[in-house]
């Protein structure tokens, strides 16, 4: 019978969540790495007991661990993470010129057909790619040397690369995003990049339709339609139809267009899913009652998805990266809460249940569907 | 201050203690003058592990929040290549790897 492994990064920790296909009764594994931050972890779609995880803390700096068997053991491996070349500058929170410096590792995504090819997104905003297991890495410098790069100024939460999506049907075509510089893409395995914002605006920059300083939250996309993706911006959720040539704002009917994490359906490439949030002062669901959003018309029209989730005195956060879906027949959702909740629904959104109530903040939810 | 070593002993603290898979003091020989910069070199190539964790991997510069600690002095802002005292490179004295104590 297929299953579930829920790959869960908190503050303190990485959780092992595994259920059979009917995702009723869950094992939890966990915590590895006690103590840490674990901002993602990922499997590599090309082999699903390679796992790779970002750990770091602030006493000790940056480790990646591997593991392959699922995640029962894990081995560090390369936690080189240096910028190519002269860093350069970028302009910090007070519109001076600051040097690049590497902080963390956000986001780590496995190619779709090498386990040992991985790439990561870290922050101050940068690409690295290993082709070995990840006991090595290079930075991909196109990306941090675009032109627009000494004028990208880092969000409240740092200047992230937290966004990597890589194309199914186009080899060497990669999307980035970055906070706060915006969408990026890539149609020569990242040697070469271009921004792709247009059609977004931003109030809160001096251009509100500037090429780059769009505070791009987290983009979606779909396999089977790789040239539509979906954005949820600082304010706005957007839609391109044309691989990020042009944006349309399709927040329709949310009660607020706020939010960090975006996705899709496994098998309904029309339906998304967002969880508003109150607003960027505001880090709580309105009104506190916890809605995610699911649209089943690739956006425009919304409809709050409530059934066991909570409706009253639920102030947590949901972040960019801690929402995720599996591709069982009924496809599965999950998201993490800062409150330490992982929720799962097994009918696409319908109904939810906690999986577990209590763990630290979450930052990051990743589902594998296992055969 | 001292030549060179027989054993020196490296207290890390927990986090890293985990990382490296160890229990307890580390010993380690050393070659050479008994540094903070040669001591270091040993650790980390007997537990490859923890490069990146002590001190940068390029500039070789003490992370922010590590502090070195031996025979009840703070030598954290000693050079690198400064000798440490003469307990530490006989071994009577282990060199201490702290955590800053911050956070909340």
């Amino acid at each position: 019978m297929s299953g579930v492994r829920v790959l869960v990064g908190t503050r303190k920790g990485a959780f092992v969540l595994s259920s059979d296909g009917k995702r009723e009764q869950w094992d939890v594994s966990g915590p590895h790495f006690p103590g840490w931050e674990i901002y993602h972890l990922k499997g590599s779609p090309a082999d699903q007991d390679r796992l790779y995880a970002s750990q770091s803390s602030g006493w000790f700096g940056q480790l990646i661990q591997r593991s392959d068997d699922g995640g029962a053991t894990w081995e560090p491996v390369g936690n080189d993470f240096s910028y190519q070349g002269e860093p350069g500058t970028h302009q910090w929170y007070d519109g001076t010129p600051h040097p690049w410096e590497f902080a963390r590792v956000w986001h780590l995504e496995p190619s779709l057909d090498d386990p040992d090819t991985v790439y990561a997104g870290v922050e101050d905003a940068g690409l690295f790619r290993s082709a070995d297991g990840g006991q090595h890495w290079q930075e991909l410098p196109g990306l941090r040397g675009h032109k627009s790069g000494p004028s990208w100024q880092p969000g409240a939460g740092g200047m992230c690369l937290h966004t990597i999506i890589l194309d199914p049907s186009a080899p060497g075509r990669i999307f980035a995003a970055i906070s706060a510089a915006g969408a990026f893409r890539s149609d020569d395995a990242g040697q070469t990049w271009r921004p792709v914002n247009h059609g977004l605006l931003s109030e809160g920059i001096p251009d509100p339709g500037a090429e780059v300083g769009h505070c791009v939250h987290r983009l979606a996309m779909h396999p089977s339609r790789p040239s539509v993706l979906y954005m949820q911006k600082h304010w706005d959720v957007m839609r391109s139809d044309d691989a990020g040539e042009s944006w349309h704002e399709i927040s329709g009917d949310l009660p607020t267009d706020f939010g960090f994490p975006i996705d899709v359906h496994a098998h309904e490439p029309e339906t998304v899913y967002v969880v508003p949030i109150t607003s960027d002062s505001h880090h709580f669901p309105p009104e506190g009652r916890l809605r995610v959003y699911r649209s089943r018309t690739g956006g425009d029209e919304w409809e709050p998805l409530t059934k066991g989730l909570p409706q009253e005195h639920c102030y947590v956060n949901v972040l960019r990266d801690a929402m995720a879906v599996d591709s069982l027949d009924s496809c599965g959702i999950y998201f993490g809460t800062t409150g330490g909740q992982v929720y799962a629904s097994s009918d696409a959104g319908d109904s939810w249940a906690p999986i577990v109530r209590d763990l630290p903040a979450v930052l990051s939810v990743e589902a594998q569907t296992l055969p | 201050m001292t030549g060179c070593a027989d054993v020196v002993r490296v207290a890390l603290p927990a986090h890293l203690r985990t990382l490296a898979r160890v229990h307890g003091e580390v010993e380690l020989q050393v070659t050479g003058r008994v540094t903070q910069c040669s001591v270091l070199d040993a650790l980390e190539a007997r537990f490859p592990m923890l490069c990146g964790t002590i001190r940068d991997h390029q500039t070789g510069k003490r992370r922010a929040f590590i502090r070195f600690f031996a025979c009840e002095q703070d030598l954290s802002h000693e050079r690198p290549d400064a000798p440490l005292p003469e307990a530490v490179a006989a071994g009577a004295e282990p060199y201490l790897i702290v955590g800053a104590m911050a956070g909340g």
